[in-house]
């Protein structure tokens, strides 16, 4: 299980939290549609350290950066 | 080569000599390339597409490298539930032609893998759930496979285990039964496409993990491996569940991203059930193994994982779901749980083709659901690895589906796998 320290609410379950997607994958308005469809659908899915975006049921977004193998988390960033 | 065919005559003869007869089921291969093809990973889909190889298309000259031990990932972790009761008319072809070679899977690799057609049960459990069961079995039956829609008194009779009463936790109003569906034997699916293809003269050679790829400009021409360089014609990465990371290694970024599925199983009891359960307006599904065990999953992780461990939360939900769906459930002890890495593809589907680099072909992207197609999938990506061309049944999940808009999501999630 995970421990995530929401920058709002300090250390919770990871229950009460979500994965949304990874930080590179943020389809930005006026991007061409080459590079938005890189962003949707190309992912790196490495085995080891990815920075993503979670949120937490207080409201709050999180930037995570957190190893896919041992499940650390090194860094929680409000976003 | 292997240990010559089984059949009743071997086994009496054992049953004089002390059964000291039986040799290894195939042989421990070193590295001797040039290979024709070289597939990465000797999961079942791997084996499956060797043993192909060499019996459709004549393709000896093959190696199958796998970095742990035949049988020890994925393929020996799921919750072996056979069935092509898909909605969308691409994944009913593939599934189906699948369910067809699983029901002579025994005789063709003259190795007993248990394949059971037991039937394959959806539960509704609302108006909803039956008008979506209902849909979904006219897509079959339109499509030419078997779905019988029933209703609340067929699946009491089929599943007297099941909570029927007033009070029951999750009402069931009928289901949609696929009776050509079961379970088979996992670890044996993989022995049997392992002993058979090797028998073939394919390589199967365990414990060497790719770390690299061979390259002459825009071509890929083998692997580099734990156990030194080896080069092949054509290469085929075949490791759902670590398809980024392969993939990754040639730089290459996929539609796919790695999760955490769990499963369980009780205690082996006398046989309490005949069909496999599965409630997909839940998400938990469990049958009884040959041995007697209760076995079952449910929802993956919902975040990114390659860790093969799962947390209690989602086993929580799996479990407390069955037994609210099977109180009976709820007696017996619990003696394993385990965690697979799947392969969550971005609309739910396989992804069977070539990737940007010459000579390198994927097969992967199976989700949660890629043991049911374990011999279509191996016979199919053979026919792409022999040919350079894709089989008719494949076409339809090329890569770059996703950049063209022809996705084939199930659910209609769109790319965010932890929704599925």
């Amino acid at each position: 299980m995970l421990l995530i320290p929401c920058p709002h609410c300090g250390p919770r379950n990871q229950e009460e939290f979500a994965y949304e997607r990874t930080l590179d994958s943020v389809v930005r308005l006026n991007d061409a549609p080459e590079l938005a469809i890189a962003t949707l659908y190309a992912r790196a899915n490495p085995r080891g350290q990815e920075h993503e975006i979670w949120s937490h049921t207080c409201g709050q977004w999180l930037r995570l950066t957190r190893d896919r193998i041992s499940h650390a988390i090194h860094s929680v960033e409000p976003l | 080569m292997g240990a010559g065919r089984y059949n009743a005559l071997a086994l009496l003869r054992g049953a004089i000599t002390g059964h000291r007869h039986w040799g290894r089921a195939w042989r421990a291969a070193e590295p001797r390339g040039p290979y024709d093809v070289i597939i990465i990973g000797g999961g079942g889909h791997g084996l499956s597409t060797a043993y192909y190889l060499a019996k459709v298309h004549g393709i000896r000259r093959v190696a199958v490298v796998e970095k742990g031990y035949i049988g020890g990932g994925n393929t020996g972790r799921n919750t072996t539930i056979v069935r092509s009761n898909y909605r969308q008319a691409p994944l009913q072809s593939l599934f189906e032609y699948s369910l067809k070679l699983w029901h002579g899977l025994s005789d063709e690799l003259n190795y007993n893998v248990m394949f059971s057609p037991r039937g394959a049960l959806f539960l509704g459990h609302s108006d909803a759930d039956m008008a979506r069961l209902a849909e979904r079995g006219d897509a079959m039956i339109a499509n030419g496979l078997d779905a019988d829609l029933i209703g609340r008194d067929e699946v009491a009779r089929l599943v007297p285990l099941l909570d029927m009463s007033p009070g029951a936790r999750w009402p069931i109003e009928g289901g949609l039964i696929q009776r050509r569906g079961g379970t088979a034997r996992h670890d044996a699916v993989a022995w049997g496409f392992a002993r058979a293809a090797d028998s073939l003269g394919v390589d199967i050679i365990e414990n060497c993990e790719v770390t690299g790829f061979l390259r002459e400009g825009n071509r890929v021409t083998g692997v580099r491996t734990t156990r030194g360089d080896i080069a092949a014609g054509r290469t085929g990465i075949c490791v759902a569940g670590n398809s980024g990371h392969v993939a990754g290694l040639a730089g290459i970024k996929l539609p796919i991203e790695s999760h955490t599925l769990q499963a369980w199983v009780t205690e082996p009891v006398k046989p309490m059930i005949d069909t496999v359960v599965m409630s997909q307006t839940l998400h938990c599904y469990f049958s009884q193994s040959d041995k007697g065990g209760m076995v079952g999953g449910g929802d993956p992780d919902f975040f990114p994982s390659y860790a093969q461990r799962g947390a209690p939360i989602r086993l929580e939900d799996s479990i407390a779901q069955s037994i609210a769906l099977a109180p009976a459930l709820s007696r017996l002890r619990m003696v394993r749980s385990w965690a697979g890495v799947t392969d969550m593809s971005f609309d739910g589907s396989p992804i069977i083709g070539e990737l940007p680099l010459d000579g390198l072909y994927l097969n992967g992207g199976w989700c949660y659901g890629g043991f049911k197609a374990t011999p279509g999938s191996g016979s199919v990506y053979a026919h792409l690895l022999a040919t350079g061309q894709s089989h008719p049944l494949a076409a339809p999940f090329y890569l770059n589906r996703f950049a063209d808009g022809r996705t084939i999501d199930e659910v209609g999630s769109g790319p965010m796998p932890q929704s599925r």
